[in-house]
């Protein structure tokens, strides 16, 4: 299931102003991917470019080519939808269907795929999910409640069961801790190592531990400037990117000497 | 469990005068918007007592308040469901449209001649009911009696004028539309971003998405604009007065002549020429209609709460 994101010169653009310059990267399948970098420089954009989530804002729009397993998700003929359906996202804030249950939530996705499934397949898939997302004994009990009564981590950790339920070839994670206590942060990063097993994670965080503990592979976005585009500085292993980078600002930027 | 000793007197909480000076207008307009309830009420009561207390024999043509007023509600129910009935989806489809699908400029546009449909006085929407709508609506009651003849609805004869329960109705919609769908826009435009996103990013297309993360949120709003709507459309006096041909008592028959009045219509009609007794029998029709709006409104709050749990409140 899981795939290989190749980008080559994407530009990112909302309007006339170019917010993502020249991104040239390959992800490995089955691996985490850390984007890290200051606010405003383009990381969440340029994930939000992998499954066509920025096209929410009027005006975006992108120039180069991200292609996954060979299919170029920018072809004329890709609907945008079905590109979702095949990249799941989770966000920086936990975003549980307040109308919904516990249950609902999880199989939101799979019901949006409009293939009838019967009720005790429906329960498996959600009892999968949710143990896929740690969070099943935690909330075995209460499937009919709210998912907005939830704690902070677990609705994150739903919010996750909703994106693997669907079984996407790629998770995109948006600062998925940034809102979260020290604890459920270690949840969430426990369970992303072990759902690199059958996903290819790509995650933006502003926690360069996290980044260093959970990845595999690192990108360094920065701005070239005050108005310019954001730029991806480097991409290396991980372990290069924090021991012997290969750009001066890369070690600027992580040893938190800035500027 | 017996104190030895007093507590510590509390230290008084530092009273700023303007904090007094706005609880003190706030409540105080809390407390007059009661009495006006509570005036009107009791002129209702008051003014209605004859009227529930007098002989059958001394009311008007001799029949019993119940058989005076029962029509009349039956018929002020049925103009102000059919009503509903038509504005409430055609009022959130317009919404939905409005809010997430016209380009940005068109649907400010819109949004104002929406609004601008509130702004009609009710005799000019009424004058347009009998001018322009019952005149072209005649040959649809003629097909509709041939044809859907066999549900009682539409069980003729069908009205040659045009002026019928239908189309009190349908007149009626048109002047609820815009509250409807003015409550509803403005819900449906705060539907969270993170919400819509979430649904978007599991490949939603956008009538999902707004199946998923705007319509939940916005179904208290809708309920509540329905019964805003409601009440103007069981309170509604002039345009039913002009439009509907009222002769006839309890029927469900849409498309004839013969309608039972509404309560509001009736009292416009008959109240310049009633005095004495007549005049309490319809101040307990007014009562009538009070009620009706009060039970309509608490129904309305009752459904709204009914799930807190699982509203985008929380």
């Amino acid at each position: 299931m899981a795939k290989r994101i190749d980008v080559s010169d994407l530009d990112i653009y909302y309007g006339n102003f170019k917010a993502v310059e020249g991104v040239n990267l390959s992800i490995e399948p089955r691996s985490i991917t850390a984007l890290i970098g200051p606010s405003g420089c383009g990381k969440s954009t340029f994930l939000r470019s992998l499954n066509r989530m920025h096209e929410v804002i009027p005006g975006a729009r992108v120039e180069g080519k991200v292609v996954i397993d060979g299919q170029d998700l920018y072809g004329s003929d890709v609907d945008p939808v079905d590109v979702r359906r095949q990249i799941g996202m989770v966000f920086q804030r936990p975003n549980p269907f307040p109308t919904m249950s516990i249950y609902d939530n999880v199989v939101a996705g799979v019901r949006l795929n409009s293939t009838k499934m019967k009720r005790a397949a429906l329960d498996d898939l959600v009892e999968r999910s949710l143990r896929g997302a740690n969070l099943w004994t935690e909330v075995k009990d209460r499937l009919d409640r709210p998912g907005a009564g939830l704690s902070g981590g677990q609705q994150q950790r739903l919010c996750i069961a909703r994106a693997i339920a669907v079984e996407p070839a790629v998770l995109l994670m948006d600062e998925p801790c940034s809102a979260l206590d020290p604890i459920s942060t270690l949840a969430i990063e426990d369970l992303m190592t072990e759902l690199k097993e059958r996903f290819t994670i790509v995650i933006v965080t502003h926690n360069m531990q996290q980044a260093a503990r959970v990845s595999e592979s690192t990108g360094f976005f920065n701005l070239a400037g005050v108005g310019q585009p954001g730029r991806l500085v480097e991409f290396n292993p991980t372990e290069k990117i924090f021991s012997n980078p290969d750009q001066k600002a890369t070690e600027d930027y992580i040893s938190g000497r800035f500027g | 469990m017996t104190l030895t000793s007093a507590p510590p007197a509390q230290p008084r909480p530092k009273r700023r005068p303007g904090d007094r000076i706005f609880a003190g207008t706030a409540t105080s307009a809390g407390i007059l918007i009661l009495l006006v309830l509570a005036g009107v009420a009791v002129f209702l009561v008051t003014e209605a007592w004859p009227a529930l207390t007098a002989p059958a024999a001394d009311l008007p043509d001799g029949k019993s308040l119940g058989s005076y007023v029962a029509p009349l509600v039956f018929g002020t129910l049925l103009a102000a469901v059919i009503a509903l009935i038509v504005a409430t989806p055609l009022a959130v489809a317009i919404a939905l449209f409005i809010t997430y699908y016209a380009p940005r400029r068109l649907a400010a546009g819109l949004g104002y001649v929406v609004d601008l449909l509130a702004a009609i006085p009710s005799v000019v929407y009424g004058f347009w009911g009998i001018a322009a709508l019952a005149p072209s609506l005649v040959p649809f009651y003629g097909w509709a009696e041939r044809n859907l003849g066999f549900i009682p609805l539409f069980a003729g004869p069908a009205s040659t004028t045009g002026k019928t329960m239908l189309t009190a109705g349908l007149v009626l919609a048109v002047m609820i539309l815009p509250i409807i769908s003015a409550i509803s826009r403005e819900v449906f435009s705060q539907a969270p971003a993170l919400h819509r996103e979430a649904a978007l990013a599991l490949g939603a297309t956008r009538w999902e998405m707004i199946k998923m993360a705007v319509l939940p949120y916005g179904k208290s709003g809708i309920i509540g604009g329905a019964m805003l709507g409601l009440g103007r459309a069981l309170g509604e006096t002039l345009a039913v007065a002009l439009v509907l041909s009222a002769s006839g008592g309890i029927t469900f028959n849409l498309i004839s002549s013969s309608n039972p009045s509404t309560i509001a219509a009736n009292i416009a009609l008959q109240f310049p020429e009633s005095s004495g007794l007549t005049v309490n029998v319809l101040i307990a029709s007014g009562l009538a209609l009070f009620l009706i709006t009060l039970a309509v409104n608490m129904l309305a709050r009752w459904v709204v709460t009914r799930r807190a749990d699982f509203s985008g409140a929380n």
